[in-house]
């Protein structure tokens, strides 16, 4: 069994009283709680104050838990064998235990098995995690194995994380954000319980080309000046295979062309749309001829893109 | 070992779940769904209905509900406050995420 040094957790004093001990869970659950933190690693900080607080908040664990002695966290020990025969009722082995599954089941002065309290139906833990997946997978369906680690207890009343691997059908059509569920997939229930359900929650790998909002996808396409003036057809690639997208003469910079039903699709019918969004790229350099003929557009043109700049400047004095 | 494959369960089904299922997945009390009801944080199906039902999507605000009444020892009306900030937080993260997809991010300036 690794130790961990609770106290050490919630950064509090070992004779730290149970006000002071609830200052700090409070503290730091506002910090890590992963409902309303975003900082990297929050939900497994978060977990380990929990799991702290939990025992440090109730007299009779907290006392079970300062007899173990002060050992360096992640050290495997074993508890004092006077220890284990305050608490526990038959021998057990310590090998394959997590220390807060040890105090899970600490009552009245001695280990309990949940299954026995009462012989009352328990419902099993519900579950929830993030799932990965490309946007290829999200576009035409996957499935995913799923490595858990799920408590379960033993005769002795002690839990024992069991390793479960759930194996589940991503369907199209799920996307960023959505959240899925498996009924009766998450911790076991007992004494007729219903099982926990497992929830997961889908996030979609950033592509290095299509960006997503919802079922719609964004492309960059980036044009010359002249495909944007004259018009040209481009070859644009799509989720579902390339199309040849026809760019209308006079497009300009940040216009959003957009292709029906190109996007992801729906979860029950349709698919999004696909939204090329136009950018008008200049060569990092220009050979002699190119610059002659930059030089002879620049004279015959008329155009002048900042024409708009004095006429604002001089309705904007006029009205101040 | 061969592992059995398991279909799953759109959460934003247009299924209804009854009052009694949404407390059962949840881990919240019925009182508790509707003090929550009360307060707009989720909305039955239809409001004249009794008992209430709610969509299925109702389970994700229900959760988090239960998860922050247990970690924060709220009551229902903190719950509640938490409950339509972090929904708030939500929404303008969303578009902030659709605003971001629709502009471009990379000038290209490669010849």
């Amino acid at each position: 069994m690794k130790y961990k040094d609770y106290y050490a957790i919630l950064g509090v004093a070992k004779n730290a009283g149970t006000d002071d001990i609830k200052k700090a869970y409070r503290k730091l659950a506002h910090k890590y709680h992963p409902d309303v933190s975003k900082e990297a690693g929050a939900e497994e900080k978060f977990k380990e104050v929990a799991e702290a607080y939990e025992t440090l908040k109730n007299p009779e664990k907290r006392a079970a838990y300062d007899q173990l002695g002060s050992h360096q966290p992640g050290q495997d020990f074993r508890p004092p064998p006077d220890w284990q025969k305050q608490y526990g009722e038959t021998p057990f082995s310590f090998e394959d235990i997590d220390l807060s599954d040890l105090f899970a089941g600490l009552r009245g002065g001695r280990f309990h098995a949940r299954a026995e309290r009462g012989r009352i139906p328990i419902p099993g833990e519900d579950y929830e995690v993030a799932v990965h997946i490309t946007l290829e997978e999200a576009y035409r369906g996957t499935e995913v194995e799923l490595d858990l680690s799920m408590p379960e207890f033993d005769a002795n009343g002690l839990m024992h994380r069991v390793p479960h691997v759930v194996k589940a059908r991503i369907p199209r059509g799920a996307t960023d954000g959505q959240r899925l569920r498996l009924a009766g997939k998450g911790g076991k229930g007992m004494n007729g319980g219903r099982n926990g359900d497992l929830y997961l929650n889908i996030v979609l790998h950033p592509h290095p080309l299509f960006r997503v909002s919802g079922h719609d996808l964004y492309l960059d396409l980036p044009l010359a000046p002249w495909e944007a003036v004259l018009g040209t057809a481009v070859d644009l690639p799509t989720p579902g295979g390339p199309v040849r997208l026809k760019v209308p003469p006079g497009t300009h910079a940040g216009q959003k062309l957009r292709l029906a039903k190109r996007g992801l699709p729906k979860p029950r019918d349709g698919e999004g749309d696909l939204y090329a969004v136009v950018q008008i790229v200049v060569p990092g350099a220009v050979s002699d001829r190119e610059r002659a003929l930059y030089q002879q557009l620049a004279q015959g043109s008329t155009f002048n893109p900042r024409g708009h700049f004095a006429q604002e400047w001089r309705h904007e004095s006029r009205t101040h | 070992m061969k592992v059995e494959l398991t279909e799953v369960l759109w959460l934003d089904e247009p299924q209804e779940l009854s009052l009694t299922d949404l407390a059962g997945l949840s881990g919240l009390s019925e009182a508790d769904l509707r003090e929550l009801a009360d307060y707009g944080v989720i909305a039955p199906v239809d409001p004249q209905a009794e008992p209430p039902a709610f969509r299925a999507d109702c389970i994700v605000t229900a959760r988090t509900a239960c998860r922050l009444r247990t970690d924060f020892e709220l009551d229902v009306p903190g719950l509640a406050l938490a409950l339509t900030l972090l929904g708030r937080i939500h929404d303008l993260e969303a578009q902030l995420r659709d605003l971001s997809a629709q502009y471009p991010y990379r000038p290209r300036r490669k010849s």
